[in-house]
């Protein structure tokens, strides 16, 4: 049997187990939808928040960022977890208290202000929209992969698929659902790297091979790696060399964005009683920490194994030659990638051998002059690829390539499906019912959620196939959004009586403004290519890359709205008697619709 | 959504101050950690445990890439330990 068979196998058998479940436990109403997770135990709720949180970032992406960067790169890990502690002690037992399905109404209702409502429907909208573009790219990844065609096809085909799954609906709100695809994609994520650990380290814990012994070299793992990769001019896997400043931000931005995303919020909303969101945010990050403590075992364990096969003799000898890739079966992997167009490479020199090293760094000139090398020739690796092509690269068993297909593809659609639910939610919902047109039709409120979710996709489609970075980094700019709109307000709703109406709609304003502009004006205006006067090599403010501005952003959001609450009116009585019940636990029925 | 329970006596107002006052300590406790964890040890403070050698490299990289995702997951569990004691401690858990 082929590997495009057993591909197909596992991820049609994936879909028949995640539509059998829906269609076993499919919940009937509106309100079975929201309520779906109620009376669910927190382990449970705490498996299926992760799945619909971790995507395609988290499961295709990440690992390559960090194996081609290395240490530096650490800001994803920390990033991206740390913020549950932000929303488990900050967020989630207060917003659980207080009652009520959307981060929009609660905004609304504690700033008691239709227009702060809106504002942050709209910061919402801008931050889900990114984050799709995002998905979108792992999904063209995926797909290309596994139909071995063009990424561009792979991301149209890719785009149908999702857009279908979202309108279908029945993957979303479904915890058992969830939970299936969680185990999909911690099986698919964890055996090739348990595989990879014991080829490597003898270790079967990837986590802890990390730091163990080569068993080649006798070295430790890292400091093999960090040898090879100096050996090719490449920056030391294990040292820092980016701006300190920067990566501070980047990982705080992270934080922040995490604890300021809706849709992993709103799944604190429901747990049947306050203490459950303590402990549910637990449980989210413990489900979530066997993926992120896998991650950068998989990163670096790629990363050598990939140099390994370029160099099959050592980083001194002679490269890999174009006959073995040609016939070898191990480089098979190359030449199914190369289809996809995110990986290629090219005998510049004609030497019949395909010599990948840093063509930037000097002492490398050096030996290349002497070699006879004109360049790098590994010409294109797509970051987005590593996780994806892992298992083929390691030569593992056909059934662990077509897993890790069903699980990346798992990854990315549940999320991105659960987005454009989002997205469509709030425009025909929160902003057309909620704001413009309150006696709308129940079917002119679908219909216009059905439109909404097109022209999502639509935007999502067009940008993901010029995307402004590789996914979790378009994906890191859309928690810059939230952080810089959406966590301020909910935090200062909570931890302040004083902030009111005015000054939590300037603060927000401002925040997602001044960050979305930035971002603009480093990625392109609405992301279209070449509309950018700076770049992220080169940024604006010294140091600070786009995609750390979040944390900046926040800043500028708590700073206007102090700064406005103090000139303005005092909060209302019945407003702070809200913010100090919302503060104990007594006395949390449980959660009501707004309808 | 003001329900009864806002509408305190004398005594109440002064326990829900003090709970609160207790909740923002426990918050402020964690979050140092949190900080000192992630952005000290595995960032900015990462010069000084280079001295400290651990599995090929130093305890700042353990630190940046697996120490700071277990100190977070336990930070989690202790608070809402600690918080649901405090609750029952104030007398204002959920029925």
């Amino acid at each position: 049997m082929d590997q495009f068979t057993i591909n197909l196998i596992f991820v049609a058998a994936s879909f028949a187990l995640y539509i059998g479940i829906a269609i076993w436990s499919r919940a009937g109403s509106t309100s079975e939808f929201y309520a779906a997770n109620r009376g669910v135990h927190p382990v449970t709720n705490g498996m299926a928040t992760a799945a619909d949180w971790m995507s395609a970032a988290s499961f295709i992406s990440m690992a390559g960022l960090i194996a081609f960067t290395g240490y530096d790169n650490s800001s994803f890990l920390m990033g991206w977890t740390g913020g549950y502690v932000l929303l488990a002690l900050l967020l989630a037992p207060y917003l659980r208290k207080f009652g009520k399905f959307t981060v929009s109404e609660f905004i609304g209702d504690r700033f008691y202000s239709q227009t702060a409502r809106i504002v942050a429907v709209v910061c919402l909208i801008v931050a889900s929209t990114t984050y799709v573009i995002g998905q979108m790219t792992g999904v063209g990844v995926a797909f290309g992969r596994f139909l071995e065609v063009s990424n561009v096809t792979g991301l149209l085909v890719g785009a149908c698929v999702v857009f279908a799954y979202a309108v279908f609906g029945g993957m979303k709100g479904v915890t058992y659902t969830q939970v299936a695809q969680y185990c999909v994609l911690i099986t698919a994520y964890t055996i090739p790297a348990v595989f990879i650990s014991l080829q490597l380290t003898g270790n079967p814990i990837p986590a802890l091979g990390l730091f163990g012994e080569h068993t080649n070299s006798g070295e430790p793992l890292l400091t093999k790696l960090d040898a090879i990769v100096t050996d090719l001019g490449f920056k030391e896997y294990t040292l820092h060399h980016a701006d300190t400043f920067n990566m501070f931000l980047f990982t705080l931005s992270l934080m922040i964005g995490t604890a300021g995303l809706p849709h992993v919020i709103m799944r604190f909303f429901t747990v049947p009683r306050v203490s459950d969101a303590r402990w549910s945010a637990g449980w989210t990050l413990v489900f979530i920490a066997l993926l992120y403590l896998t991650a950068p075992a998989v990163g670096a364990m790629a990363r050598l194994n990939i140099t390994e096969m370029m160099w099959p003799n050592g980083t001194q000898n002679e490269a890999v030659s174009v006959e073995m890739i040609d016939t070898d079966q191990r480089y098979d992997w190359m030449k199914t990638w190369q289809k996809t167009g995110l990986l290629d490479w090219e005998d510049k020199n004609e030497d019949g051998r395909i010599q990948y090293y840093n063509d930037k760094s000097e002492a490398m000139q050096a030996r290349a002059e002497a070699a006879g090398w004109q360049g790098n020739e590994l010409t294109k690796f797509n970051r987005d690829i590593l996780v994806l092509a892992n298992p083929e690269i390691a030569n593992l068993p056909g059934w662990v390539i077509g897993l890790v297909a069903a699980g990346g593809l798992a990854a990315a659609l549940s999320t991105a499906a659960g987005l454009l639910l989002a997205i469509s939610s709030a425009v025909s919902h929160d902003l057309i019912k909620g704001a413009i047109k309150p006696d709308i039709s129940e079917a002119g409120e679908l219909m216009s959620a059905r439109i909404a979710m097109a022209a999502a996709i639509l935007v999502a489609t067009y940008l993901g196939l010029n995307p402004p970075g590789f996914a979790a980094q378009t994906v890191a700019l859309a928690f810059g959004l939230a952080a810089a709109s959406i966590f301020p307000a909910l935090m200062m709703g909570i931890f302040s009586t004083r902030i009111n109406n005015t000054g939590a709609v300037a603060g927000m304003l401002a925040g997602l403004t001044v960050t979305l502009i930035y971002i603009f004006l480093h990625k392109g205006w609405l992301f279209i290519p070449n509309t950018a006067s700076f770049s992220d090599s080169d940024p604006l403010l010294g140091t600070v890359k786009s995609t750390s501005f979040g944390a900046i952003g926040a800043a500028i959001n708590f700073a206007v709205a102090y700064a406005v609450s103090s000139m303005t009116k005092d909060t209302p009585e019945e407003i702070k008697q809200l913010v100090e019940s919302v503060r104990v636990p007594r006395g949390a029925g449980s959660a009501v619709a707004d309808h | 959504m003001v329900d009864d329970s806002t509408k305190m006596a004398p005594n109440q107002v002064e326990a829900s101050k003090n709970y609160w006052a207790a909740n923002i300590r426990m918050i402020a406790i964690s979050l140092v950690i949190w900080a000192l964890v992630s952005f000290g040890f595995g960032i900015l403070l990462r010069p000084m445990l280079s001295g400290i050698p651990i599995g090929g490299t130093d305890l700042g990289f353990w630190f940046a890439q697996q120490g700071s995702i277990l100190v977070f997951l336990a930070l989690i569990f202790f608070y809402a330990w600690r918080m649901n004691k405090v609750d029952q401690q104030f007398g204002v858990e959920e029925e």
